[in-house]
């Protein structure tokens, strides 16, 4: 009974200390769940590593990306394998470049083709599919109707066809990407705008003479914002790898600059030679990276799906 | 149904115009003319030859001729690049490899994509279940472009077992290795597919009436299960066909197959413009007509879309 009587007190305590019960909000809810997922959590690890070699990396590195070691080229099957002695970490490509700064090279610049092509994705899909859901009609028809028609229409060759035509350039890549990957955003966008317009706060705002624009941006962008962010994490991986399928066909970026699709593309090239790891790296890197946005993706959509609640 | 069809196959035929319309523009804003070169050619010479293809008349009557040009007659006009050739020559000997290998690996993908799900579906949680969840999960970041060196990587240079390129008439060992690389990431979405809604279908009431009333366990999946969870599986032919069609650019690029992609990309490198949109509109067109395909086969299958 001496133990019970303690407990009581204790409780007692707790009880008089305890302050008013603090409300979780949803991102709360969702953080939670999404650091129990272990392949979530492994995948942002994977990529921060990812991230934080592209930024830390350099200052590693003993050759720049542009330096020849002419020590060494004209026999980088012999002489070029990965080797901490000579300072080549990732031995070196097939004109005597140093890999590992060539890797960081690459890495910087896939990591950014994948970040600006989901955010162009991101803005204009979302405005694009809350201004065709929210005003609905014949507007929407409209709109949705050349959506469809964007959409079966084959990206990669009419991407091709501009990069030939004006030209090969990194900025242009970028734009191209960007102004397809916005078309499964967009209808994922309206379909979400559609339930949330007829909601009661919407119909408040409505009564209460608020504007049209106003409700888009006030009401209706936050309320799909985690929607958009499962969609645009899920994105990342798909535009690096449709910049990297076109490196890979030689029209992506030019020399000197290089992205994993160009540095797997000149590996996959030279390893009948013996010269593995120009194919070994990118590609290492290239598969972490994807499988990590996966992962991260996917647990995200398990922490923000309300079904899943 | 038929006022359905109709439809589907009204709208089709706009958005392959505007397709054509929107290549023939694009082509036509590119700086420098297709016969510009670093010697210029005399005014005369240069008038003949642009008299001769019709580049003389105005933007309207160019574009039009272009569009009732392949539209009575499938004549993508000549190639800027090689002046005995036409465009349709240059398709006509590209086209028949990459319909070969790709509607091989169309079908091995649907078929071992829809095996593979289904069986991990019917053993969840078993060995089976987390083996084919884990290929498909490796897949997907094996695209083609990788798939490809790596398959050469093994078969050709460690084991050499299959030959690393070429076509030879298509014979069945050239075959092979651009099949797999082609085919195994669409497989592995498909299995994912087919493996979830598989899972969603087999909890539902009618599946646990059908066991209730002591149907044989064969019966329920072959007569009850497969085709209403093979529904997304059939909207997702769509995307698997665009992606088959590009990914052969990678194929024939890297296996040196000369199929259309082996075209496109050496177009693309020369500015043979008038060839490069040719391939454009023509699997602009394929992936068109068969989008209308698979979405009338679909409102065909599902009873709960209306139309």
């Amino acid at each position: 009974m001496v133990i019970d009587q303690t407990k009581m007190a204790d409780l007692a305590d707790n009880l008089a200390q305890m302050d008013e019960v603090k409300g979780r909000s949803l991102w709360q809810d969702a953080r939670q769940r999404f650091f129990h997922n272990k392949a979530a959590v492994g995948g942002l690890i994977c990529l921060t590593l990812v991230v934080l070699f592209a930024i830390i990396g350099p200052y590693f590195a003993v050759w720049s990306n542009e330096e020849i070691d002419w020590a060494i080229i004209g026999n980088a099957a012999t002489m070029g394998a990965p080797s901490i002695a000579n300072g080549h970490y990732f031995g070196v490509d097939d004109l005597g470049r140093d890999l590992y700064s060539r890797v960081i090279q690459g890495t910087q610049i896939s990591l950014m083709v994948g970040i600006v092509g989901a955010s162009i994705s991101v803005v204009v899909g979302t405005l694009y599919g809350a201004t065709a859901g929210y005003f609905g009609g014949r507007l929407d028809g409209a709109m949705m109707r050349t959506v469809d028609i964007l959409m079966s229409i084959p990206y990669m060759f009419v991407l091709i066809l501009l990069l030939v035509i004006f030209g090969r350039s990194i900025s242009l890549l970028f734009i191209g990407i960007g102004l397809i990957s916005w078309l499964d955003m967009s209808r994922i966008v309206r379909g979400q705008t559609l339930t949330i317009k007829n909601k009661e706060f919407v119909e408040a705002a409505l009564a209460t003479g608020v504007s049209s624009f106003t409700i888009i941006r006030r009401h209706i962008i936050p309320n799909l914002l985690g929607v958009v962010a499962v969609y645009a994490t899920l994105l990342v991986p798909l535009m690096i790898l449709t910049e990297s399928f076109i490196s890979f066909l030689g029209l992506g970026v030019q020399e000197p600059n290089t992205s994993w699709g160009a540095l797997i593309s000149e590996g996959a090239g030279t390893m009948q030679y013996g010269t593995i790891w120009q194919l070994g790296f990118p590609l290492f890197f290239f598969v972490v990276t994807l499988f990590s946005f996966f992962f991260i993706g996917d647990g995200l959509r398990d922490a923000l799906d309300p079904k899943d609640r | 149904m038929l006022n359905f069809i109709l439809r589907r196959v009204l709208v089709a035929i706009p958005t392959i115009l505007v397709l054509i319309i929107f290549s023939f523009l694009l082509m036509h804003s590119a700086p420098g003319g297709p016969f510009t070169s670093e010697r210029p050619l005399p005014p005369e010479v240069m008038a003949n030859i642009e008299a001769k293809y019709g580049l003389d008349q105005p933007l309207w009557k160019q574009m039009y001729d272009y569009v009732i040009g392949i539209v009575t007659q499938f004549d993508f006009g000549p190639s800027f690049r090689y002046k005995d050739r036409s465009v349709n020559d240059i398709i006509a000997q590209g086209f028949p490899v990459t319909l070969t290998y790709g509607s091989i690996a169309f079908v091995v993908a649907v078929v071992s994509g829809v095996t593979l799900g289904a069986v991990a579906a019917l053993r969840q949680n078993t060995w089976l279940d987390y083996f084919a969840v884990g290929v498909s999960i490796g897949a997907q970041v094996l695209p083609n472009f990788v798939m490809a060196p790596l398959l050469v990587l093994v078969f050709t240079l460690y084991l050499g077992w299959l030959p690393g390129g070429g076509w030879e008439g298509g014979q069945i060992q050239f075959i092979i290795l651009p099949v797999i690389a082609l085919a195994t990431s669409y497989m592995a979405s498909i299995a994912r597919i087919t493996r979830s809604s598989m899972l969603e279908v087999l909890r539902s009431n009618f599946i646990r009436t059908a066991k209730a009333k002591g149907l044989p366990s064969r019966k329920i999946i072959l007569g009850h299960a497969l085709k209403p969870s093979l529904l997304p599986v059939i909207s997702y032919l769509g995307p698997a066909f665009v992606a088959m069609i590009t990914g052969s650019v990678i194929i024939d690029v890297y296996f040196s197959t000369g199929g259309i992609g082996q075209l496109f990309v050496n177009s693309a490198l020369n500015r043979d413009y008038s060839t490069i949109m040719g391939i454009t509109i023509l699997t602009g067109v394929l992936t068109i007509s068969f989008n209308t395909l698979v979405d009338i086969l679909y409102a065909w299958i599902d009873p709960k879309i209306r139309y």
